[in-house]
Formats: C-alpha cells, structure tokens, sequence
C-alpha cells in the first residue's frame, strides 16, 4: 500500500529518490559543499550526510540569502537533492528551488515525522503530492 | 488566487527581453506562492551572490547568460561584497584563477548597470531608503537594518530574485511589504548590560537561534548606536532567519503586544553564548568589518593600533566608500603600520580564507562566528575588538 499526501507546489517537476531528513532548519550557505553534495555544517543533525540524489526533508530554510544561488548550483553540478520537501519554504529556498528546477512541496506540515531517512519517495510537485513508495 | 497584473506587469511578462521574461516569471511565481495580490514598485535593489566562492562557475554563467539576454536594472541596484579586494587582491593572496572568474561576475554586474558598491552595507554607502519605502534587498543583515532601523519595507529575498526584482523595478507585495506584518512576535527582557558590539552581537546570535524567522521585541536596551544595531541584525539573520527586530526605546516608541512569548536573557545567557561562539582561542588572523565596518570602528582600531605591532594578521574590512574616508583620515596607514590590512570590496565570510592558509580566526562579529566553521573551515575565537587587538600586540 503506498499513501499519498498533499502539499502545496512551490517548484514544478517530478521525482523519486530515497529521504533524508533534518528536523532542523538548514541554510544552504556555508553548510553543503557544491562539489560533492557533502553537507559540512559543524554541529547539525545532517553533519556528513551527502544530500546529493535525496529527497530532502526539513521544516524551512534559515541564513544566508545566497542560498538559492548554493541550491541552483548543486542542480547545476549535479549534486543537489533530488526534490525538497518542506513544512514552510521560505522565499530563499523557493527562488533556488525555482531556478535550478528542483521540485519542491511545501504545506506538510508534519513532514519530519512522517517521513524516515532510507524511506523512498515519490513527489509530484506539480500536482503537489508525496507518495510514500511500498518496500520491494 | 492569482496575482492581479497591470497592463504593464502583462508586458514585461510577453517582453520579448528574454531576461525581462523570466525575472517577471519568477516573481509571479514566487508572488502566487506567498499569496500576493499585487505587485509593488521598489525603490532600490540589493543583489546578493556576488562573491566568485559562494556562487562557482554555475552562477558566473547564470549571472553572463542574464546580462547577455538583455537584463539591465531599472532601479538603482548594489552588489553585496566580493570574494577579493577588487583592486588589492594580490596583496590578500588571492589565487589568479579566483580573480579571473571574480573578475567576470563584476563584468556582468557592469553589463546590468548594477553599481559595483561590494558592500553588505549599503546604508553607509550611499543607498540610503526612506522610512517605509519598498525595497527588495537580498543581503540577510541589510534587509535587517533597512527594516529595523530604517523603517523601510523589504522582505529576505534570495540572490535572484533580488535581481529579478531589480531588472522589472517591483517586487510581489506580500510579508513585510504589508504593515500587518510588521509587528513582534517574541519578547525578549534584557536583563544584563551590553557593554560593546561584541555583546550585541552575542544577544543576537542568541535570539536567532531561539525565535528562527520570528520578529522579536527587545525590552531593557538602554540605548544603542548604529554599529550595535548592525550586529544584533546580522547575528539573528545568521543564526535564524530574522529580518525585522524592534528595540523598545531606540528602534521604536511603540509598546509590544502584551501576549507575546517572552524569554530572559541575562548575564548567564551571554556568559555561554561566549563560550557557544568560541572554539579557540589561539588565532592567525583577527577579522573586524563583518558587516562591513563603519568610519568609526575603523577609527577605534586605528586609535588602539598607533606605534603598535601586530603579532599576527588583521583584516578590517569595508565598502569602498567607507574606506576612502579611512584612508583621507589617516586610520588605513596606522592600521597597516601595525601590520593590519584595510580592505574593501570582500570580507571574511565571502573570500576563500580557508586557501590562504589561515585555520583560525578572532572575530567581534557572531555572524562571521555562525558562518566561518562551516564556510571558511576555521576555528573561531570571538570577542570585543579592544580584547582581541590587546592579545594580539606585541
């Protein structure tokens, strides 16, 4: 049985990818490492996760407004999270989201607890859903 | 609900400007999102993601693509700090590679007609709003101090959309635009006396933390100068997401609303906001200026510095504007007689520290404190600028 929630669409497109979640705030800035994807923050629930290719779970962005550039240019490289899943997406994430055609929901609000890291995800951002995919 | 477009945001959406086009889609879109009704004209524009290190060969091209379509601003727009000295990035030791492609970005930023001010600060700079104006400023600390202290009206916006805004001249009329949304949302007692910037400084990496994208009101502040104000401002939009504070007494007149969530912060909240800020207290580099420094910070540490010798390097760091006024006043040869270098253009969060050999860095800014362990791969040692200059002389 797979179950299907609704959200709110901020950036258009369709993907499936493997979740990881941060109960905290993130701010792009000075916290990911472009190259690799690598999340690099000191002290931060994701410290040494890679969010390249993961369905990114957390409940809104914070910090520096250089984020969007950070996050269209992890889409450029290749190295950014396959769709953003948010509770509120701020206007930095949106504009980022937006360029570098990340999809992204928002309007989940218990999205941290509902969704596990390892969980595998379908969001259609475009009609704003995600579908929590059955085990194989 | 849609957002309702004049006859002339219609046009800007058909132009046939292809960078026109797409600034107009991405505040519609970002318009209809946050559930705007209406577009509002701005008066100026700050654009953000200007440094070579914080935006890397994806946003140089994204930056020469949008001026090679045709973008040019309509208002007048400032660029925020680069990752060099602009004209003394050798002396820095900035790799030639870096400045070539740093060099591009201030190229395409000519092309736009965006005015090359590379400062966080452009309030000390020559863009100045006027209380309640609409703006679409991009940097966290200066969005901060233009709707706190100033009084104007901006929301965070991200680097392009900040141009964007720019480029069409209005900017979707939502959040702080609105003065229903202008109002407090915490309440945090004072209960301890700020003694310098530092502490400000520390008072706001705290509340940033606590209150994330709230709008907290400050209460038992006793009084505050401009230089403090940019501290706390900058220090909340780096640890949370702050962009409109209220100091009882100095910022506003106004009484909060009595329902709000009040917190105490006290002599053992900044005792161990101190210790949350240091990771070290052994340092190769001390750094001043983050936000930009004003004349009379760089006066302060050219006063401390006269006939004195530095043990390790110094960055003071401003807007080109600022620093002309350092140099005339004589405070850039004390400074550099001491060893310390004034710079303008960059700063320590934005230029690539970590590739000129430095591992740690003594700061009296908590933004530079938030950002320089992740950013610039350092270990931090945080203090008032008078504490850190005093370690430092020989």
């Amino acid at each position: 049985m797979s179950e299907t929630v609704e959200g709110r669409t901020i950036a258009e497109g369709v993907a499936e990818g493997e979740v990881l979640v941060s109960p905290e705030p993130i701010s792009f800035y000075g916290a990911v490492d472009t190259d690799t994807g690598e999340f690099i923050e000191a002290d931060h629930h994701l410290t040494g996760e890679t969010i390249a290719g993961k369905v990114l779970v957390f409940p809104k962005g914070k910090g520096s407004t250089v984020g969007s550039y950070v996050i269209y240019g992890l889409a450029q490289e290749g190295t950014g999270p396959a769709a953003i899943i948010n509770h509120e997406t701020e206007t930095i994430v949106a504009t980022g989201a937006i360029l570098g055609e990340v999809p992204c929901v928002d309007g989940i609000e218990d999205a941290v607890e509902r969704f596990e890291d390892g969980d595998r995800v379908r969001v259609d951002a475009t009609e704003g859903t995600v579908t929590l995919l059955a085990d194989d | 609900m849609p957002m309702d477009l004049t006859t002339d945001e219609q046009a800007l959406l058909e132009s046939d400007n292809p960078a026109v086009r797409k600034s107009m889609e991405l505040l519609v879109r970002l318009g209809d999102i946050y559930g705007a009704e209406e577009f509002v004209e701005i008066g100026s524009a700050q654009a953000s993601g200007i440094s070579y290190k914080s935006i890397g060969d994806p946003g140089v091209e994204f930056l020469e693509g949008f001026a090679a379509e045709g973008a040019e601003v309509q208002v007048q727009t400032f660029a925020n700090p680069a990752g060099m000295d602009i004209d003394r990035w050798e002396e820095m030791g900035v790799d030639p590679e870096f400045a070539k492609q740093q060099r591009r970005i201030v190229g395409a930023l000519r092309e736009m007609g965006v005015t090359v001010s590379f400062t966080c600060t452009p309030y000390l700079a020559g863009n100045l709003p006027g209380p309640n104006e609409h703006i679409a400023w991009a940097e966290s600390s200066a969005v901060s101090f233009a709707n706190s202290v100033v009084g104007a009206r901006t929301n965070r916006e991200g680097g392009p959309s900040a141009l964007a805004a720019a480029i069409t001249g209005r900017t979707p009329k939502y959040g702080l635009h609105l003065a229903e949304n202008r109002v407090p949302t915490h309440r945090i007692d004072v209960d301890v006396e700020l003694q310098n910037q530092a502490d400000f400084a520390a008072l706001g990496s705290w509340a940033g933390r606590i209150v994330e994208d709230g709008r907290p009101y400050f209460a038992g502040v006793d009084g505050a100068t401009t230089d403090e104000l940019k501290a706390l401002g900058a220090a909340m939009a780096a640890t949370g997401a702050v962009a409109m504070h209220f100091v009882g007494g100095v910022t506003t007149d106004e009484e909060p609303p009595t329902d709000l969530e009040t917190l105490e912060f006290g002599s053992a909240e900044l005792e161990a906001e101190y210790g949350e800020l240091n990771s070290t207290e052994d340092t190769d580099l001390i750094v001043f200026g983050c936000p930009h420094a004003s004349v009379d910070e760089i006066g302060q540490v050219a006063d401390r510095l006269d006939g004195e010798s530095l043990d390790r390097d110094l960055w003071v760091c401003a807007s080109g504007a600022v620093k002309s006024q350092a140099d005339r006043m004589g405070y850039t040869e004390t400074i550099e007689d001491a060893g310390g270098m004034v710079l303008s253009d960059t700063c320590n969060v934005v230029a690539p520290i970590e590739e000129m050999g430095y591992e740690s860095t003594a700061t009296d800014s908590a933004k530079a404190a938030a950002y320089l362990p992740g950013f610039g791969e350092q270990d931090v040692h945080f203090d008032d600028k008078l504490s850190l200059l005093e370690e430092a002389i020989e």
